[in-house]
């Protein structure tokens, strides 16, 4: 069990990078504290995976350190890090019986056999895979591979960190609940901190309590689900979470007052000053409603989802979305939007630029 | 209701003849000089399995028969060995990979005879390169022509450059089709290199071992034209194997009955031991 330190890390697949844009890894600063239970989220490509690699030491970063506690381990291999991943497909050894493959781990660092057996007996009863331990790993349907797998992982009781790479990939639908529930549970049991990578919001969010979000090699925003949800620190986050996501409008302002379309939106709070080509104004389907009077729009597609209706606008050329729960106008309509105050944002080049309103606070 | 009929059973008339004219039949008239005895002029007379069981109590087959194995077990216990650890330590990804395998496909593209011809000339001792390097450079007296040593360990060194290849090629198949998550796992998990050979990379290669065992086991049980070229079964009858003995009674003494006979047990052998160990290897599959 340790605190892990990620400390001006960079890291890139060229022997000389040139630019930033050489880097899968541009400047990650992060500690995750023992214990937690954290997301990494972002779409193909972001470099999380890469970052995952870098922890686990199956990547030595180009620049930076890595601490578990104070214990620099940057050059360290894999084997010698206590730690345990989980990949987007199963990996088990296939002519080895279930029992055998979860010892696994535990006879590679000559631990005696009573202890091998009785943590194997602990870890298949958590993952509830007891009647199957004699079977022959490599006859096993998915989900219970990925099963073994993450056991594999738990099995050491001295493991620092557990890391998920897109655990839920093949398993069915059907499953991938049942599987995300259990992990949630095995994090409870267990305490060891444990770093779930996925593109999947909804994966994200019921797994973690801390989310960090990635976009081109970059952590855009650190949170809870629900700071994620309410006040996203960049436009990325906000179009990324959520469904659908936030609204981002194309805005100017004058003297303090953020102006759409030539009339003045209330915002949370301040504007925070700054230099920045770019101003938007940013605000999530749930807080945008329909209303007598306000800004004039076109209903484009109304798309009743069964939990609430969404209906999508036009504002000239901008679209924007809004959540009602019933009444829903039908296409074609002109209807009058009306924002939120405490949840409208501003943001200048992507990033958000207004002072926290006393609502939100 | 449902008319039936068997008229889709014409649709396989013309593989059927195919099949009947470039082997059935053909076989058939190797089954038909089994069970008689011909002196020419199509004059047949009935012998019953006698040719049978005069092969299988000939001395002659037995020892050939003994050659056969002894070659072919030689040729496996070190072309498969040879062959995965020369895959093991092919590069898996770069410039060099084509070259590797290219170089590799290289003597398997070599005609057979061409094969002995060339093994011939390298071994002579006055003018062949090894020969001559063997006998007046290091002093070793080495002659195939008089040694059967000499001989047999020219033609398993032969096989071993013309095939080991194929192990090669289908051992490299087998590991690049394992997935990086696997090594990694195994590193995460501190699996030794030789863990990680015997619980990952021989399991993910048994298949296409199967398969480069099988194919050499046929090949080499029928081996002929290198043997022949090189040693043409001598020095004596050391090197006579299954297929020069053969040709050599049916051709060479013209006993078409006895030699039909033993081309089926021949036959049945190969097909026999083939049989076998792919039930044995794919027995686990099944389950």
């Amino acid at each position: 069990m340790a605190k892990i330190t990620l400390s001006n890390l960079r890291h890139s697949y060229y022997p000389d990078p040139k630019g930033p844009d050489d880097y899968a890894l541009k400047m990650i600063d992060l500690d995750w504290n023992d214990g937690g239970a954290y997301a990494l989220l972002g779409p193909s490509g972001c470099g999380k995976s890469t970052l995952l690699n870098i922890i686990s030491g199956l990547l030595v970063p180009s620049e930076g350190r890595i601490l578990f506690d104070d214990r620099d381990v940057t050059e360290l291999p894999p084997s010698q890090r206590n730690i345990a991943q989980v990949f987007q497909f199963p990996v088990i050894y296939d002519t080895m019986s279930v029992r055998d493959n979860l010892a696994f781990p535990l006879r590679n660092r000559g631990v005696d056999e009573a202890t091998v057996s009785r943590r194997v007996t602990e870890i298949a009863e958590m993952l509830e895979v007891t009647d199957i331990l004699d079977r022959k790993a490599a006859a096993l349907s998915p989900d219970n591979k990925q099963k073994v797998s993450m056991g594999r992982g738990l099995v050491r009781d001295d493991v620092n960190v557990v890391m998920f790479d897109e655990p839920l990939t093949v398993i069915d639908p059907h499953l991938k609940w049942k599987l995300r529930s259990k992990l949630k549970e095995l994090h409870q049991r267990v305490r060891a901190t444990m770093i779930y990578v996925t593109h999947d919001q909804t994966e994200a969010l019921t797994f973690a309590d801390q989310v960090v979000v990635m976009q081109e090699g970059e952590i855009v925003q650190i949170g809870t689900p629900v700071e994620l949800f309410e006040r996203p620190a960049h436009t990325f986050v906000g179009h990324f979470i959520g469904s659908p996501g936030m609204n981002i409008l194309p805005c100017e302002t004058t003297g303090g007052t953020a102006m759409f379309r030539g009339q003045p939106v209330a915002l949370e709070g301040e504007i925070v000053p700054g230099d920045g080509a770019r101003t938007e104004i940013g605000i999530r389907p749930e807080f945008v409603s329909l209303a007598d009077s306000g800004i004039e729009a076109v209903v484009r597609k109304v798309s009743d989802v069964g939990r609430h209706i969404v209906v999508e606008t036009l504002i000239g050329e901008d679209r924007v979305a809004a959540i009602v729960k019933d009444n829903a106008p039908a296409t074609g309509e002109t209807v009058h939007l009306n924002f939120r105050p405490d949840r409208t944002r501003l943001y200048r080049d992507g990033w958000l630029a207004t002072t926290a309103g006393e609502a939100a606070q | 209701m449902k008319t039936e009929n068997q008229r889709a059973w014409f649709l396989v008339l013309p593989v059927l003849l195919l099949v009947a004219f470039n082997a059935l039949i053909p076989m058939m008239t190797v089954v038909n000089y089994s069970v008689q005895e011909t002196f020419g002029d199509n004059l047949f007379f009935w012998e019953g399995l006698g040719w049978y069981e005069q092969i299988l109590r000939s001395e002659r087959f037995h020892a050939a028969l003994g050659r056969q194995f002894l070659f072919t077990g030689l040729i496996l216990v070190i072309e498969v060995p040879l062959g995965i650890i020369i895959a093991l330590s092919m590069p898996r990804q770069g410039i060099w990979v084509p070259v590797c395998l290219v170089l590799m496909a290289l003597p398997m593209l070599i005609p057979w005879n061409v094969v002995g011809a060339m093994w011939n000339i390298f071994t002579l001792p006055d003018i062949g390169l090894l020969g001559y390097f063997l006998n007046h450079t290091l002093g070793i007296n080495y002659d195939m022509t008089q040694d059967p040593l000499a001989a047999w360990i020219t033609i398993v060194t032969m096989d071993v450059w013309h095939w080991t290849s194929l192990v090669v090629l289908l051992a490299y198949a087998g590991l690049v089709s394992i997935p990086d998550a696997y090594y990694q796992a195994a590193k995460i998990d501190g699996a030794s290199n030789w863990a990680v050979f015997r619980f990952i990379q021989l399991p993910k290669m048994k298949n296409v071992l199967t398969i480069a065992i099988l194919l050499r086991f046929m090949d080499s049980f029928n081996i002929y034209t290198e043997p022949f070229v090189l040693t043409g079964g001598g020095p004596g009858n050391s090197t006579t194997l299954l297929s020069i003995d053969l040709v050599k009674m049916a051709l060479g003494q013209f006993d078409l009955g006895p030699a039909a006979a033993m081309s089926l047990i021949y036959f049945a052998i190969t097909l026999g031991v083939s049989w076998l160990f792919y039930t044995l290897m794919t027995r686990d599959d099944l389950n």
